[in-house]
């Protein structure tokens, strides 16, 4: 999905006076909220619930089309001027203004541990519109079913806190994996709203502190019929690390597929996901999948038959420079590797390593 | 490359040297190469917040100015407000169109990944398109960079700038062409990919061009709909002070950017080449091409800013895509380097560059032969 960071509204009557700017370049100067192209949101609220994690409140601005429960955006964080994008979930409940995200640390990550160590209020992020399959359907189920660990906790946060903040009355189960009390996100959230809510069924379980919670060890299907007797029958969202997530699709495998929704919370790569000549190439735009030869990825561009913009051929010009929406590339001058989301590369002088989407 | 054309620095025309003169030898000129590799991997490395900021200073710079401008001229009629507005005005152009647009729309700031640095994205307060001025400058005139017949930057199409343009009567009225140039120099600028002049030759077809003449016809109306109607429409009955204002601002950009510009390539000592000598560069002679090619201005922080650090024009070819904003500090190891390898480092105060300029353009209106004649006719008198 292309992401359209910049998209100039349609040329109104104020943007003739503006001129080549528009009027958003002369009111960013004023309020970086005030822009009306792009969408970015102003941090108002940091809360540091667990040791490893941050919540933050946080205001969009007029750009902002809202989110489904369950759906992610994509938030840019400048960190020593280079802006960097990461999907987070929402963990706030549908039509609210302010949206609410958690982030929990990863070792190796850059932004996550940005975020955890210094976001403080006032501080301006960039938001994609929200995106994403997983999200609670319109038309509400007759029953929900809600698994989740990590950071897979905050879509399921979200689409728990907008059902119950709706009314809903009809039966909803938690099944929570988390390591210990500790380092489980919106744990005294959740016992408050189990607490209000005798439709919402709470289970935890704390793989390294057995005899914690109402289950014990990793997910089983032998948790499922205390969350929900029936839990065939409830449209199950599924949320975390891809064990968990291989686990839950296993037993959801004989013909209970179709109620199952699952999102797989996985960090960023730190490493190529493969060598120069693995892979494949996705140009996203163009609809057009190529196995990746090892070559730069203008050469290859062409030889599927685009047509992308291009100069000098030699790293100079940035006439070709394109969107790299996922993957892994290496610079062939500099031997640079990155792994970055959302960076603008130089396609004449860029091979990837592995698989890659390009904005093309 | 294996031949460079010696500057002429005097009439009769120098001889074009031989690949005997070429002051390095291809090993020398390959660790040429790699010093300056080093020295743009380290800036590559080293690029962060204090970039962002700077160029995020002068972009803010430039809106206050441009505001300020259009308030003070909307009130013209005053007199010191006409010419602090039109000061303003200028300024913001000139800010606009050099030290941000064409900085910005090199990838410069790229990097950052931010859509408001973003060189596709970036359009800027003057006549030309955005995406014709990428095209043309960014890969015509920085890959084949003072290459006669491939680089347009050299004459623009209408002037005679170098020997190996054949001389031709119409060339008799280069000073003339070279200042209605410097006047509108924002429509040469727009004007440059249409090769007006190989159409008339009749060597492209008009239609070719079309879609690129609606986009220039389009960035065109919408400048001059500003400038010339908005604008001034809003002082009412004072119209023409704004109006006044705004030409003003947008001629003094011109002459500003025209100067500043052919003072990068034209002074005396700078060099010229041919397609055929420029065939397979290595690195190391791409970059010594973009050296001798180039010539720089001196001049204190401000002046720098103010010419977009196209003063700094020798740094800005061999690094186009480096921020602007380190070229002054890079020039110092730049100048070094040259020096150790015993190569031109060719820079001057603006008077200096921009007389020499002025002087080629007025030597070359004249055929060489006519020019020695000229010229020993006047030592004669001497």
């Amino acid at each position: 999905m292309a992401l359209k960071l910049a998209q100039r509204p349609k040329l109104g009557f104020l943007d003739a006076f503006a001129g080549p700017h528009g009027v958003d370049g002369y009111l960013e100067q004023i309020d970086p909220l005030l822009v009306r192209g792009e969408c970015r949101a102003a941090v108002s609220r940091v809360e540091r619930l667990t040791p490893e994690s941050v919540t933050l409140a946080l205001r969009p601005n007029r750009a902002w089309r809202g989110f489904r429960a369950g759906q992610f955006v994509r938030v840019a964080v400048e960190i020593d001027g280079v802006r960097h994008e990461r999907c987070y979930s929402p963990a706030s409940a549908e039509g609210r203004r302010e949206l609410e995200i958690t982030v929990k640390r990863h070792p190796q990550g850059l932004v996550s541990n940005f975020l955890v160590d210094r976001a403080r209020p006032g501080m301006v992020l960039g938001l994609s519109a929200a995106e994403g399959d997983f999200r609670l359907p319109e038309r509400r189920p007759d029953s929900v079913l809600l698994i989740g660990a990590g950071s897979g906790l905050t879509p399921l946060t979200a689409i728990l806190r907008t059902l119950l903040g709706a009314g809903y009355e009809r039966p909803v189960a938690l099944l929570h994996y988390a390591p210990d009390p500790e380092r489980a996100i919106y744990r005294g959230e959740l016992a408050r709203l189990a607490a209000a809510h005798p439709n919402f069924k709470l289970l935890r379980s704390y793989t390294r502190a057995p005899g914690l919670g109402e289950v014990d060890g990793h997910f089983s299907p032998t948790h499922l019929p205390q969350a929900d007797p029936c839990f065939t029958e409830a449209e199950t969202f599924a949320c975390g690390p891809p064990a968990l997530l291989d686990a839950v699709r296993g037993t959801w495998a004989n013909g209970l597929e179709h109620r199952l929704h699952v999102e797989s919370f996985v960090p960023p790569t730190f490493v190529p996901a493969g060598e120069a000549g693995e892979g494949a190439i996705r140009f996203a735009e163009s609809g057009v999948e190529v196995e990746n030869s090892g070559g730069s990825l203008l050469e290859q561009a062409e030889a599927a038959g685009l047509n992308p913009a291009y100069g000098c051929r030699m790293g100079i010009c940035h006439s070709c420079t394109c969107r790299k929406a996922a993957g892994t590339h290496k610079n062939l001058i500099t031997g640079e590797v990155s792994s970055a989301p959302g960076e603008e590369i130089q396609l004449c002088v860029s091979a990837a390593l592995g698989d890659i989407s390009i904005e093309l | 490359m294996t031949t460079a054309t010696l500057p002429s620095t005097a009439a009769p025309p120098a001889p074009a040297s031989t690949a005997d003169s070429l002051p390095l030898t291809p090993e020398q000129l390959e660790r040429f190469g790699e010093e300056l590799d080093a020295v743009r991997q380290r800036v590559l490395a080293d690029r962060g917040q204090r970039d962002v900021d700077y160029i995020r200073a002068v972009i803010r710079a430039q809106r206050g100015l441009e505001a300020a401008g259009r308030g003070l001229l909307w009130a013209g009629v005053f007199p010191p407000a006409w010419l602090a507005g039109t000061a303003a005005l200028s300024l913001s152009k000139i800010l606009d169109n050099m030290e941000i647009g064409h900085n910005v729309m090199h990838g410069q700031y790229e990097w950052t990944n931010d859509p408001q640095l973003s060189g596709k994205r970036f359009e800027w307060d003057t006549a030309c398109p955005a995406d014709q001025w990428r095209h043309s400058h960014n890969y015509m005139h920085h890959t084949h960079t003072n290459i006669v017949g491939k680089d347009r930057d050299i004459g623009y199409g209408i002037l005679r700038m170098s020997e190996d343009q054949p001389w031709h009567p119409y060339y008799l009225g280069n000073p003339l062409w070279a200042t209605l140039l410097a006047l509108f120099f924002e429509y040469g600028v727009a004007l440059h990919d249409l090769e007006v002049e190989r159409q008339v030759k009749g060597e492209i077809d008009r239609s070719e061009k079309r879609d690129m003449r609606r986009g220039i016809l389009r960035k065109v109306r919408r400048q001059a709909l500003k400038d010339y109607v908005f604008f001034p429409a809003l002082s009412g009955p004072f119209f023409v002070f704004p109006l006044a204002g705004n030409a003003t601002a947008n001629l003094v950009r011109n002459v500003w950017a025209f100067t500043i510009i052919f003072c990068g390539h034209f002074p005396e000592g700078t060099h010229e080449f041919s397609e055929e000598e420029t065939e397979n560069e290595t690195r190391g002679q791409w970059y010594f091409r973009q050296l001798l090619g180039s010539a720089n201005l001196s001049g204190g922080p401000l002046f720098h800013i103010l010419a977009g650090n196209l003063s700094f024009q020798i740094e800005h070819h061999l690094f186009p895509d480096l921020p602007a904003n380190r070229y002054a500090e890079i020039s110092v190891e730049v100048r070094e380097i040259c020096e150790r390898y015993g190569l031109p480092y060719n820079s001057g105060p603006l008077h200096r560059q921009f007389g020499s300029v002025v002087r080629k353009i007025c030597r070359l209106a004249l055929p060489e032969r006519g020019g020695a004649l000229v010229g020993r006719a006047i030592r004669a008198l001497v």
